[in-house]
């Protein structure tokens, strides 16, 4: 059963057919993989369907309900969030504000102007917890801002998590990280993705990261998808491996 | 700017030395020192309200003077046309009627961000001060309005009538703790919003507006009820300075002064809480002092700025602040 499923997704910039007529399906509970050379549509396709632009024409159906004219705040409320690919904190704030930021809006509880939010100990426990998951506990006090590339992409994906989404969108999780980082990264991505039962769309380049962490990728050309299949199809596919995999050098 | 760090002892006690200092401070020096005081206290209230835009949200507003003036004139107003002199009725008409303009004002305002926005709030300002300037037949013109002595409490504190000097006395007393309880109840008010899950939104719309955008905090509305509550602060602080000056003018209208409140709460340190407010007092006194000092005085306060913006750019409370630690660390001499 597909949880999402775009109908001929276009978007254009001027003359360039940015996303063209794509029609893209993401199954309940799979953890995909969406890849393509720089320019092929990827970044362009997920801020579409997460509302960052508006689509030029097309359909975007979230469990069978067309959200295409859905505002960003609408689509988070039914369950659809995103990390970035250049990472969005809020700098000044603290590690734990951050999380616990999302954890306010996710309860509606931001309107509250009377009550401290440190008195909250539901939502700072919830929090913590979470920085647990992702290995961030240590960094609750310190500023996002002070935090390294790696913890960075971490707490980006951890506060797009505790919005308790079901559908997430990864945008490059492991890019601007040391390749030594990156494993480690995509392991507790993937484990507390996998064990909060999230569908997880990635957008990523690394394609060891790509074959070793999902099951089920998608490549995209020139704004329309290429193929579409498991690793070992996607690494057999000719015109994959002669428009991207060949280009990036993987074997 | 952590919302994180709960108050310290250090803290709370610095706090109630400070509290008994200003209670103390009528029977010390002399009433005309007291009066000034309150001039900077209502200021702080104003800065507190500006700084919630401008420290904790992200947005310069240079047209504040349109809410301070708001409040003035709104407590002109209910003298004149409903001859009530009660300092309750002037605070909650001061009150609604800011926030009523700022809801209108901030509507149109937060479309925008940056220079769109600071240029956007000083022309409506300057909107507000034209129409004080050219209605006349309400807004006294140039002449202003005038606003007696007020009673206080529902009318339990009044001036003794007759005495001659009864009035800065009053002023000095009885008024100088009434605005000294609003700006700790202010104090207190703003510390929690800005505390609150509200207050970490605005600071996260500050941070980054996008990723704001997709935690699900409503951008636009956040920072409307934000623009809303700046506006009803400073409309309060323009109700409580009216009385102190007895007259409202449109210059207190005029984007000069909204220049003044970005100059104090800079002054200050606008990345700290308690910045404004020290801003405000400081500059009350600098500018009384330069004022009488020589004609030149805005060119002085204008050397203070530049070395201000120069030398302390995080401000008193935030060069305080950010020294403070180091010079603990040094050892003894």
């Amino acid at each position: 059963m597909s949880i999402l499923r775009t109908e001929k997704l276009t978007k254009y910039f001027g003359d360039t057919h940015a996303v063209d007529h794509v029609n893209f399906t993401v199954a309940e509970g799979e953890v995909l993989a969406l890849i393509g050379s720089n320019g092929a549509g990827k970044t362009t396709l997920v801020n579409l369907i997460s509302g960052l632009i508006p689509a030029d024409s097309g359909a975007i159906l979230f469990q069978d309900a067309d959200i295409t004219s859905a505002s960003v705040h609408e689509k988070i409320e039914l369950g659809i969030a995103r990390s970035f690919q250049l990472v969005n904190l809020f700098d000044q704030l603290t590690t734990v504000d951050n999380v616990a930021l999302a954890l306010f809006s996710r309860d509606g509880k931001t309107r509250k102007l009377l009550a401290l939010a440190d008195s909250d100990a539901a939502v700072r426990d919830e929090a913590l917890a979470i920085l647990k998951q992702f290995g961030l506990d240590g960094r609750a006090r310190t500023m996002a801002g002070g935090l390294s590339q790696g913890e960075r992409k971490l707490l980006d994906v951890a506060v797009a998590y505790a919005l308790r989404p079901k559908l997430l969108f990864l945008d490059e999780p492991t890019s601007g990280v040391s390749t030594r980082e990156k494993a480690p990264i995509m392991d507790i991505i993937s484990s507390v993705v996998r064990s909060g039962g999230i569908t997880a769309v990635i957008i990523e380049h690394d394609m060891d990261v790509v074959f070793t962490y999902c099951p089920r990728i998608v490549a995209m050309h020139q704004g329309a998808i290429l193929a579409d299949g498991t690793p070992d199809q996607i690494r057999n596919n000719e015109q994959v491996t002669a428009n991207l995999l060949g280009t990036q050098g993987h074997s | 700017m952590s919302v994180s760090a709960p108050l310290s002892r250090g803290t709370l006690i610095g706090i109630a030395v400070v509290i008994v200092i200003l209670l103390a401070l009528p029977f010390v020096v002399e009433p005309y020192q007291t009066v000034l005081l309150s001039y900077g206290l209502v200021f702080a209230i104003a800065a507190l309200g500006f700084n919630l835009l401008l420290g904790y949200t992200g947005l310069l507003s240079f047209g504040h003077s349109a809410y301070f003036g708001t409040g003035a004139y709104a407590v002109a107003f209910i003298v004149k046309y409903l001859k009530i002199e009660s300092m309750e009725a002037f605070v909650v008409g001061g009150i609604l009627a800011s926030a009523v303009v700022a809801a209108v004002f901030g509507f149109v305002c937060v479309r925008y961000t940056r220079i769109f926005f600071g240029i956007l709030t000083l022309a409506l300002s300057q909107v507000l001060w034209s129409l004080a300037f050219k209605f006349f037949w309400v807004t006294g013109g140039t002449d202003g309005l005038r606003v007696p002595t007020p009673t206080l409490l529902g009318g339990a504190v009044r001036m003794p009538a007759g005495a001659a000097g009864d009035k800065q006395d009053f002023l000095s007393h009885r008024y100088y703790y009434y605005v000294l309880a609003l700006f700790l109840i202010c104090v207190a008010v703003m510390w929690v919003i800005v505390h609150s899950p509200f207050g970490k939104a605005l600071q996260a719309i500050r941070d980054n507006e996008t990723r704001a955008e997709f935690v699900g905090v409503q951008v636009r509305h956040y920072r409307w009820v934000a623009f809303l509550i700046s506006g009803a602060f400073t409309g309060l602080a323009g109700a409580l300075w009216v009385p102190l000056n007895g007259l409202t003018t449109p210059d207190i209208l005029h984007w000069q002064f909204s220049g003044e409140m970005v100059f104090f709460t800079v002054l200050g340190g606008f990345q700290t809480f308690l910045g404004p407010v020290v801003g405000a007092i400081v500059f009350n006194y600098l500018k009384t002092f330069a004022v009488g000092y020589t004609v030149y005085w805005q060119m002085l306060l204008g050397v203070v700025l530049v070395v201000l913006v120069l030398v302390l750019p995080s401000g008193i409370v935030g060069t305080v602040n950010r020294l403070g630690p180091r010079l603990r660390r040094e050892p003894a001499a």
